[in-house]
């Protein structure tokens, strides 16, 4: 994991502020340091600044407020082809008219690179994505995984130390997608470059990255690496975004350093970690992860604190199995048992009673 | 499947012959992935073992038939109504019966007499001319040929008006005098009726008997019955010089063999004497020459014409330096046309890419500037860039005012190539921005952003990479406005003056004014021919396949 802490951060956004219109802002106060050979992927849904970000790093954008440095230089006067910054889009942007040859060549043309350099190097990129007989091809007559590792090599072949990648793995089918995942994630880190990577699903930011950026509403919501953000998220947005999540809605009762009691609107009280409230009496929202609750006594610890639910919906899914509850007035509880021998297959109707440890079960913000 | 399908573009809807194709050339790339070595041994063969080509093409069979009997109705029209009638048309540039049906006889007698020796052709071929020309003089054909053959020499036209007017005075009823000497029966029409009847007097008299079938058609045709007219002078004009040739031998009727006899002491008229006296022109060896060189039924003198050579009773030769007109109206057309199309790219280029890059609703009321011009009359537009240009117009008016331009030294910017560059480039100029605008709407802003992230410079990324990719509306542009422009009229003819105007001017001269169709059609081919050459060569340099309309 990389180093967060970093004084010498290689991409830096200082305060930055961005607005198409003069009347909304799209990224609202932008601070975020990255180090040298980090992963960072922005997630978020659409219209949560993160494309703009990376725009705004890659040049095409300027900021409208704030400083954006890279390698501790300030680039917001910088024009786009003067940064050496990669760049694979989500459409792949491979020059149609070009052979593959002819577009991997490209930015070491621009760079007045000769003639026998330019063809080792587009030659290693090609092999580095293994696709060193395709050269002579045009863009169209690849497929879809295809375009997208010879986009990858395009901005890998000049040997820039910042590579950003805008939904490069959108257009891509599952089975591919996981595959990508891997190989890009492989390939930054043999390179050792430094990555920003947007994307709006959560899977490929969790198992690619070295850090993920939440963004929401122009903010960055919580900036952590995978585990932690899955684990223990700063606020509700980031619960709720971030994997699946169970909320149930409450007051605080009782607020102790590392204990909350909450009376969820139905009068239960549970035992909570307080995470994102302040004081006695904050409406909270409490959020439990569903492979996180048990209903079976015996897995249950000691003094684990119990609720009572009604099955709604059993979901066989082959691995797990996905149980709908009612829960304290919420009809959308959820729980997952993993499919194992001796696990316990729920049916609708069913009165049961669920609990969990406190630390997993985690009072937010309303 | 899925990745089978990124070779062209799909529709949403039901399959199409040109899905097939595109899914055909995609197992194609495939086959080609996963065997790079070479070619695979023999032909792919479908489930049944017959060769996949030919089940695949009757596959498409009934698909074809089903897309060939949706066009059938608008291919008919355009056949009846477009492409038979310009066939028509371009035929008129080598067709040339008019001779030879006018003049069948002296065509023959032609043949024998030597163009180059200097001198009038004999006597049999005024003969033939005489028996000829009466005919066309009856049946007003004359002036017809006269204006024909005045097209390769002139005078021709009123020699043949002239003479066709003296043709029935000729001193020829010397022969009819003594020829219903002998018999008064020859004064008969029921004589000549019943004696061109028997093959025997057909046969012994050649000549006369074709110019009486000539006599009867011509009777025929007015309504009139052969055994009632007099007979002409010109049938016994024949006779004579059928008996004096043939002896009259053969002849069924006695009264043939008696004329036959009697014609050795005939007073004789010298027909080019006759004919002499009608016009001395007759005598030129040159009016003859180009009568034969014009014989056959098809000719190359409207081609030669139209590139400024000409057909002589001597050959082929350039036309004088001050007839040469066409060579240079090609030039100047092709020219100008060139001109044109390369202001329009310089004028359309910037503005479809600010259609293209402005966002939708801003380019569709730019868009509506753009064609605004096709919703006003051509002539209006036309006429307008007249008040704009002329010396008294509205630009030197502002120039004198400014003081950039003396009153008395009015800029000349019409009448003149420039007003027709200027104008036509107005005119054209939506041909050019349209298909620009197409084609560069579909090319990605990404594309230049790729470019630029790669470490192009702006002039770099538009001209490596965007450029390239707007060559297609480039050379749609090009075809349409060079095509349009090579045979534009109206806008030549109105602010052209003498220096701007077409070769198409020329062209619908010779429709309307001057009557000599088969020269127009022989310059409409050539435009035409010119056209497909240049499509073709802009083929074979950048390729059809890159024209696109959008």
């Amino acid at each position: 994991m990389a180093d967060t802490s970093s004084n010498d951060a290689f991409v830096e956004f200082e305060r930055v502020q961005k607005s198409y219109d003069g009347e909304t802002l799209v990224v609202k106060d932008l601070n975020l340091k990255m180090p040298k050979g980090e992963f960072l992927t922005m997630l978020g849904p659409s219209g949560s600044g993160k494309t703009t970000c990376l725009m705004m790093l890659a040049g095409f954008e300027t900021a409208t407020h704030g400083e954006i440095k890279l390698d501790g230089r300030p680039i917001n006067n910088i024009p786009p082809h003067k940064r050496g910054i990669g760049m694979v889009f989500q459409n792949y942007a491979l020059f149609p008219h070009m052979t593959i040859n002819e577009n991997l060549s490209f930015p070491l043309e621009v760079r007045k690179i000769g003639k026998s350099d330019r063809e080792a190097k587009v030659k290693r990129a090609l092999d580095m994505v293994e696709m060193g007989d395709f050269g002579g091809r045009r863009p169209a007559q690849l497929s879809g995984g295809q375009q997208q590792r010879i986009a990858l090599a395009r901005a890998l072949v000049f040997e820039p130390e910042l590579v950003l990648m805008d939904e490069p793995l959108g257009a891509l089918d599952k089975q591919l997608r996981e595959k990508m995942q891997f190989e890009i994630t492989d390939l930054a880190h043999r390179l050792g470059i430094t990555v920003v990577y947007v994307t709006h699903d959560q899977t490929e930011a969790l198992t690619m990255s070295d850090r993920v950026a939440v963004f929401d509403d122009g903010r960055i919501q919580q900036i952590a690496p995978p585990d932690e953000l899955y684990e223990s998220p700063q606020n509700s947005f980031v619960a709720q975004f971030i994997g699946e999540n169970n909320t149930l809605e409450g007051t605080v009762k009782e607020l102790s350093e590392n204990l909350a009691l909450v009376e969820l609107d139905d009068g239960e009280v549970i035992d909570c970690m307080p995470v994102n409230v302040n004081k006695v009496g904050d409406r909270t929202k409490v959020s439990i992860r569903p492979e996180r609750v048990e209903f079976q006594k015996d897995r249950l610890q000691e003094g684990a604190h119990l609720l009572k639910a009604t099955v709604k919906e059993f979901i066989y899914m082959g691995d797990v199995f996905r149980t709908r509850l009612s829960v304290a007035g919420n009809d959308d509880f959820i729980i997952k048992s993993r499919n194992a021998p001796d696990q316990v297959r729920l049916k609708p109707g069913e009165q049961i009673e669920i609990g969990w440890l406190p630390q997993d079960c985690r009072a937010l913000d309303a | 499947m899925s990745d089978l399908k990124s070779t062209g573009p799909q529709t949403a809807d039901a399959p199409t012959p040109e899905d097939a194709l595109h899914e055909a050339a995609a197992y194609a790339a495939r086959e080609q992935v996963h065997a790079p070595g070479g070619p695979a041994d023999g032909p792919v063969l479908a489930a049944d073992g017959t060769p996949l080509k030919r089940s695949l093409n009757r596959a498409l069979r009934r698909q074809k038939m089903r897309a060939l009997a949706l066009i059938a109705p608008l291919l008919i029209f355009v056949l009846l109504t477009f492409i038979a009638p310009i066939a028509d048309m371009l035929f008129r540039s080598v067709e040339n019966q008019i001779v030879s049906e006018t003049l069948p006889e002296t065509v023959v007698a032609l043949a024998d007499w030597d163009s180059e020796a200097g001198a009038p052709p004999a006597e049999p071929v005024f003969a033939a001319l005489y028996v000829d020309l009466f005919f066309a003089e009856a049946q007003k054909l004359h002036t017809r040929l006269g204006t024909r053959l005045n097209y390769e020499k002139t005078g021709v036209s009123s020699l043949f008006r002239k003479t066709g007017r003296r043709v029935g005075r000729f001193d020829t009823d010397t022969y009819t005098d003594q020829i219903t000497a002998l018999d008064p029966g020859w004064a008969e029409p029921a004589t000549w009726v019943a004696m061109m009847q028997n093959n025997g007097n057909r046969a012994a008299l050649p000549l006369t008997a074709r110019a009486w079938d000539r006599w009867t058609a011509y009777l025929a045709s007015e309504g009139d019955d052969p055994a009632k007219e007099d007979i002409e002078d010109v049938l016994f004009t024949t006779l004579y010089l059928d008996l004096v040739a043939t002896g009259g031998s053969g002849a069924a009727d006695a009264r043939i063999a008696q004329a036959a006899a009697a014609v050795g002491g005939f007073e004789t008229v010298t027909l080019s004497e006759q004919f002499a006296a009608a016009d001395k022109d007759w005598l030129d060896p040159e009016v003859w020459g180009t009568i034969k060189a014009f014989a056959p039924n098809y000719t190359a003198g409207y081609f030669l014409n139209s590139v400024d050579m000409q057909k002589t009773p001597h050959g082929i030769e350039a036309r004088p330096e001050n007839q040469q007109i066409y060579m240079m109206l090609f030039k100047r057309t092709i020219f100008m046309s060139i001109m044109i199309t390369l202001s329009c790219i310089l004028l359309g280029y910037p503005v479809a890419w600010i259609l293209a890059n402005l966002p939708t609703r801003t380019a569709n009321l730019l868009m509506i500037l753009v064609l605004l011009p096709f919703w006003t009359s051509l002539l209006v537009r036309t006429s307008a860039w007249k008040v704009m240009l002329q010396q008294q117009g509205v630009i030197n008016d502002t120039l004198v005012w400014l003081g950039i331009v003396a009153d008395d030294s009015r800029l000349v910017m019409i009448n003149n190539q420039f007003g027709t560059i200027v104008a036509m480039t107005h005119i054209l100029l939506p041909f050019m921005i349209l298909p620009l605008y197409s084609v560069m709407q579909t090319i990605q802003p990404t594309y230049l952003r790729a470019a630029k992230s790669l470490g192009a410079t702006n002039w770099t990324a538009f001209w490596r990479v965007y450029f390239p990719q707007s060559v297609p509306g480039i050379g749609a542009g090009s075809i349409l406005v060079f095509i349009l422009s090579i045979g534009y009229y109206i806008t030549p003819e109105i602010v052209g003056g003498t220096t701007g105007t077409f070769i198409s001017n020329r062209i619908a001269y010779h429709i309307s004014s001057s009557l000599n169709w088969g020269l127009a059609a022989a310059l409409g081919s050539i435009l035409l021919a010119v056209v497909m050459l240049l499509y073709w060569v802009y083929d074979k340099i950048v390729g059809i396949d890159n024209v696109k309309l959008g």
